[in-house]
């Protein structure tokens, strides 16, 4: 790698990081708000103009607290485990492109940060990792209710990443790259059948989006699936035992984690960074990028919002209504996706 | 044109494939037993991927992976057989479940 | 050189994890330490060109097959078991011993024999750039039969899990 490149490449690393902390923050602000709304309360309006400086302070107050290590803990596991559900939650964020290339002073940059050449399956392996964290805090913590935790977020962990997987699976079929720019770029036609629609997943892959909307809330342990954490049931879940610093990890991993299933739900089956009917070639190289971000990051809070307003809404499933929905609806509905997708791709190639 | 030859990681497969030798003969806890099995099995994978890329070919790539698929469907199995053990004899000490019939 | 010291770094943690992991009284750690050596197993396959092999290794082992393995250990509560009666607590000594031995013999083996084997006609470059889909043509190609006969097998094991772990049909 290029000396000029290296640069290139840690500050892109550097924004992306500083921009999804800070959204982590207000993203609680605003889950807090807009639960306040739609509950017919005002929400945190007290730190700052209309709130607005609630993150700051609760961050603040994270840090001063007394950071507390329980006497029967497994110390070691204890201390790491927010720290794995945080990172993973960070690192999926390399391969998502927020914009095509972009030539700035004579060096071409992708608006991306590792275009790799498995960038989906890249996607699946990290996200598979983030359920150690979980896990092990829940058995670490030496708590009936974080163990049942634990062990609840396992099984169920398992269960959704297959629907997960498989459901994109059609779109690997229909847009035939890993490659996660590749797919968008494939997304800027134009519907064969439809000429009025863009070319985006969800239209090609209906049955597929909704599965994998439903898998990608599941496995961000989101009401109505929150049943590691079901704070009626086990307390507080895994995170019982947590507090100070530790605990804001698993907050702001699981923010982290909602703000990434955002955005691969936006670049999968909204396109990403494109604008349908739009000439990218009217536009100034860097107006052109500008849009393109703006585009993507649009569309990433429109599916972070759905997050917040789902939970708001629904009530949370019974523990084996969970396994059934997963094991007897999800994953046929996403094999069925499948089949009918190649069946599809062959009829049309005979 | 390689920095790291064939051997070095041949060797290292063979390393990692006793310690998992090491693991199954010495400890009675029937799933640290198991994980040294998969440990095993890992470490061949490792001379075949090594293989195929020295050999310039990817049929060892499919090996791993029919491999990979193969443990997936073992440790379902296996795992439900030692969960049916525990419900029988109330342990996974390999020592401890010496009974053909209970 | 950069390779050099990468192999060396994955293989020391591979080693080293596999090591912690047959000696950790509790099951838990050695799962954990085990996730630790296959995913440096998986950055070796990254060196060796195997990148579609590496998200596998990490989706299928690290993601699914640990994740089950920490399931069981937490549901049988088999973190720690008393090691209870040793009615062949010679077996220990014995294992380790021939364990020695048998390094010793393969790495004299190894030391000795020069592997040559006939290159098969693949680019490097040319697996680099699109490995996924070349590990998928030769899947549904030559290796068809073999492909469907796995798919029989992991139906045989699906069902095997569900009647054993069922307590009554």
């Amino acid at each position: 790698m290029e000396i000029p490149e290296l640069i290139i490449t840690t500050v892109k690393i550097i924004i992306v990081i500083f921009i999804i902390l800070t959204a982590v923050a207000y993203y609680t602000f605003a889950e807090r708000k807009l639960g306040g709304w739609i509950q017919d309360r005002v929400g945190p309006n007290r730190a700052g103009p209309w709130g607005l400086l609630q993150p700051l302070a609760d961050g603040v107050k994270f840090f001063f607290k007394e950071d507390v290590i329980p006497l029967n803990v497994d110390k070691p596991l204890y201390v790491i485990a927010p720290l794995i559900t945080l990172i993973p939650a960070l690192i999926t964020f390399a391969v998502v492109p927020f914009g095509n290339r972009v030539t700035l002073f004579g060096h071409t940059i992708r608006l991306q940060i590792a275009d790799v050449n498995i960038g989906i399956l890249y996607i699946l392996a990290v996200a598979s990792l983030g359920i150690y964290g979980i896990v092990l805090a829940g058995w670490a913590s030496n708590n009936k209710f974080s163990l049942l935790g634990a062990v609840r977020s396992s099984a169920q962990m398992v269960s959704y990443e297959l629907s997960l997987a498989l459901s994109i699976i059609g779109v690997l079929m229909v847009f035939e790259t890993l490659r996660l720019n590749q797919i968008v770029v494939h997304q800027g036609q134009m519907l064969e059948w439809a000429p009025f629609l863009p070319r985006w997943g969800v239209f090609v892959q209906p049955l597929g989006f909704l599965v994998f909307l439903v898998a990608a809330f599941a496995e961000t342990n989101r009401i109505p699936f929150d049943l590691p954490e079901g704070e009626a049931e086990l307390v507080a879940g895994y995170h019982t035992e947590y507090g100070s610093m530790k605990f804001a990890f698993f907050f702001m991993g699981e923010y982290a984690n909602m703000i990434t299933s955002a955005a691969v739900t936006a670049t999968l089956f909204f396109g990403g960074w494109q604008v349908p009917c739009l000439d990218w070639s009217a536009f100034s190289p860097p107006a052109a990028a500008l849009i393109q971000i703006a585009s993507f990051s649009a569309k990433t809070l429109f599916f972070a919002f759905l997050f917040i307003w789902v939970r708001w809404t629904i009530p949370r499933f019974r523990y084996d209504q969970l396994m059934r929905l997963g094991w007897k609806v999800l994953l046929p509905l996403a094999l069925l996706n499948i089949l009918v997708t190649g069946a599809i791709y062959v009829v049309k190639n005979a | 044109m390689n920095a790291v030859g064939l051997n070095s990681y041949l060797f290292l497969a063979f390393v990692l494939f006793l310690v998992g030798v090491m693991g199954v003969l010495t400890r009675r806890n029937a799933l640290i037993i198991f994980m040294s099995v998969e440990l095993m099995l890992n470490a061949v994978n490792l001379t075949l991927v090594a293989f195929a890329r020295f050999l310039h070919s990817l049929d060892g790539q499919i090996f791993v992976f029919f491999v990979m698929t193969v443990a997936a469907a073992e440790v379902a199995v296996g795992l439900a057989i030692i969960i049916g053990i525990y419900r029988r004899s109330e342990t996974v000490n390999v020592d401890e479940i010496n009974l053909m019939k209970w | 050189m950069l390779e050099t010291v990468a192999f060396y770094a994955l293989a020391a943690t591979a080693v080293g994890a596999a090591l912690l992991m047959i000696s950790r009284r509790n099951a838990v750690y050695s799962a954990v330490f085990l996730v630790i050596c296959l995913c440096a197993v998986a950055g070796l396959y990254v060196m060796l060109n195997a990148q579609f092999l590496a998200a596998v290794q990490v989706i299928v082992y690290a993601g699914a097959i640990m994740v089950l393995f920490l399931f069981v250990i937490m549901l049988l509560r088999a973190d720690s078991p008393a090691e209870g009666l040793e009615t062949l607590s010679f077996q220990r000594i014995f294992g380790f011993v021939f364990t020695v031995i048998l390094l010793f013999q393969v790495g004299a083996f190894m030391k000795t024999a020069a592997p040559g084997a006939p290159a098969g006609g693949m680019s490097q470059e040319a697996l680099a750039a699109s490995n996924t889909e070349m590990v998928g043509e030769l899947l549904f190609t030559r290796y068809l039969y073999t492909f469907e006969l796995v798919s029989i097998l992991l139906l045989g094991a699906i069902v095997g899990a569900v009647v054993l772990a069922k307590r009554k049909l």
